[in-house]
């Protein structure tokens, strides 16, 4: 009935995590980097939860979905506290400026 | 009818992923991470997750990204020029660039090249019309019992130590 597989569900979440993992690396700024990594904890639920379209007695796949979100959930309060933290502490938000362990 | 939903809302999703990767301003990049949300969450909808697409909505737009929205707006850059659109602007230099397209597209053609070549064959039909609710609140409160609770052991911890952390410890005595 249905014409979509589960590859087109794989390939919609492969570029979604390689969106977020271009972002995480690219943007010079604490919260964007934060947007790329809730971007590809995101693209792999999608993953989860087309395989667990096969599994309709125990929706193993959407229940580690679930999870995934709250730990996403989670992350991303301490991330921000950390965040605000720094950028009390050095007034800057990129990390490139944050060398001070380097020296 | 399906497929003609299915390729919309993956394409709004991937739109807005990209565009976030290449918008210079981060507020603009938070609104779309909103649009790419809303497509994912219909996605999940899509693939028969009801429930999963409703709590990716009331989690990610209603919390996470509302947060990173306050992120946004509380680590402004101090500029003091009146050009008004200086602030959140993220300038990139062209090492990171580069180093960004070569991780970006590098781990797509990897994954593409796995999904390509990994041949599945799946076990059983694709459930249709019928609501998960019920099975992940039988699941949750039996066999996923204990990682249950250590999520709301988990959601505790974060709270506190989030709360802790953010905390104005020096003030101006």
């Amino acid at each position: 009935m249905t014409s979509i597989t589960i590859y087109h569900y794989l390939i919609v979440g492969a570029i979604l995590f390689s969106a977020g993992l271009g972002i995480a690396v690219t943007k010079r700024h604490f919260i964007g980097m934060l947007l790329g990594i809730e971007l590809m904890l995101n693209a792999v639920n999608v993953n989860l939860v087309a395989f667990s379209r096969y599994d309709g007695e125990r929706l193993s796949g959407q229940l580690f979905a679930l999870f995934v979100m709250v730990v996403a959930a989670a992350e991303v309060t301490v991330a921000l506290a950390i965040i605000l933290r720094v950028y009390g502490h050095y007034k800057t938000v990129d990390p490139d400026d944050l060398d001070e362990l380097q020296q | 009818m399906e497929a003609a939903a299915f390729y919309a809302f993956s394409l709004i999703a991937i739109l807005a992923a990209l565009f976030i990767l290449f918008s210079k301003n981060l507020i603009y990049g938070a609104f779309a991470l909103f649009l790419a949300f809303l497509g994912v969450g219909a996605l999940f909808v899509l693939a028969g997750a009801d429930f999963l697409g409703v709590s990716q909505i009331m989690i990610y737009v209603g919390g996470i990204l509302v947060l990173l929205i306050f992120g946004i707006m509380l680590t402004q850059k101090a500029v003091k020029n009146s050009d008004p659109t200086r602030h959140n602007r993220v300038e990139v230099p062209i090492s990171r660039k580069v180093a960004g397209v070569i991780a970006g597209v590098g781990c797509g053609l990897v994954l593409l090249r796995i999904i390509f070549s990994a041949n599945f064959r799946m076990a059983g039909e694709a459930v249709e019309n019928r609501s998960t609710i019920k099975t992940i609140g039988v699941e949750l409160m039996t066999s996923h019992l204990l990682p249950f609770e250590i999520t709301a052991i988990l959601l505790l911890v974060a709270l506190v130590g989030a709360a802790y952390l953010a905390m104005n410890r020096n003030p101006a005595k």
